[in-house]
């Protein structure tokens, strides 16, 4: 049901809306879109689950959340799922991912905290842990040094056929 | 520069159910009682900080194209110039340094697999170094934005 334009239409709107009073209807204008099709295109999209979310999106570490742990789990591939998300639901965990495991690398649940110090993150840490029952799984806590690269979305320009589909 | 109470909500409350409206910087003046002119004003100046990155969309991963999260054991040595060759590629959007053996970790978003594993495949070649590939495979993370706590900010 969506279209190219749909998808040129989200990408645009991930790299971010203009600051300016019609911010649409300049959107509209590089697609050829008037400002009521690209509001009624966005609203479908939202509604489809193809924009998780619409808004100002924060830098953490220019805001004072300067540690930022990535931690890896390994729990049972039943388990995952259920634990995923109770993970997902508290208030400081940023991203939670299933992702497959790897020779000497046996994590497969992915969990991300942003905090302002590494003390405070631990304590987050430990709270969720013994919530949801993690404390006897291996885990991983890789705190983040440097950040080397750290840009907003770009989105390829062509859209790929199976994206389309999707 | 100060965060006034203007920037504070900005920063907070807008960060999902963005209007969809013709004029969503208006409706968010008036919700908050101030002018159109001073929410984008506002919101110009947290960008020049880079307090915000954009107002935009958040997209699930793999919706549009393919990314992967990729994790490299660098030498401490090499560890800049490394990460300086994999910034390079466009298709690079994330690249941070960790406390781990695996030291790097980075996100590549290309427009097919293809094109993710030419970019793999190089980088793995100019380096001489592994790149552990570890793809999405299932999502468990709803986005309601982040709350911010301004006592230290």
């Amino acid at each position: 049901m969506f279209e190219d334009l749909d998808w040129q239409l989200l990408g645009l709107v991930a790299k971010g809306l203009p600051l300016c009073p019609r911010p649409y209807a300049q959107i509209g204008l590089n697609l050829a879109m008037t400002e009521s099709e690209v509001i009624a295109r966005l609203s479908l999209l939202q509604q489809h689950g193809l924009i998780k979310r619409l808004g100002v999106i924060v830098k953490h570490r220019q805001l004072g959340y300067h540690a930022n742990a990535m931690i890896v789990w390994d729990i049972p591939d039943g388990q995952v799922k259920k634990l995923g998300i109770a993970i997902s639901g508290f208030p400081f965990v940023t991203l939670c991912y299933q992702r497959p495991r790897r020779p000497q690398w046996p994590y497969n649940l992915y969990g991300m905290i942003h905090g302002k110090d590494r003390a405070t993150v631990l304590a987050q840490l430990a709270g969720l842990e013994s919530d949801c029952g993690l404390d006897s799984f291996d885990k991983q806590i890789l705190f983040s040094r440097r950040c080397f690269k750290q840009q907003g979305a770009v989105y390829p320009a062509k859209i790929p056929q199976e994206a389309a589909h999707g | 520069m100060m965060l006034t109470d203007l920037h504070k909500h900005l920063l907070n409350d807008f960060q999902r159910d963005f209007p969809l409206s013709p004029t969503p910087y208006q409706d968010i003046a008036e919700r908050l009682g101030v002018t159109e002119a001073e929410v984008i004003g506002a919101l110009s100046e947290l960008q020049g900080r880079k307090f915000i990155s954009r107002i935009g969309a958040v997209i699930p991963p793999n919706q549009i194209g393919a990314s992967m999260l990729a994790a490299m054991a660098v030498p401490e040595t090499e560890l800049t110039t490394v990460a300086q060759f994999i910034n390079r590629f466009p298709e690079i959007n994330h690249n941070y340094e960790r406390e781990h053996r695996l030291n790097l970790w980075f996100v590549a978003v290309a427009q097919n697999t293809e094109q993710l594993q030419t970019v793999i495949a190089e980088i793995e070649r100019h380096t001489g170094l592994a790149v552990l590939q570890l793809p999405l495979l299932d999502d468990f993370f709803i986005d309601l934005g982040f709350k911010l706590d301004w006592r230290h900010v």
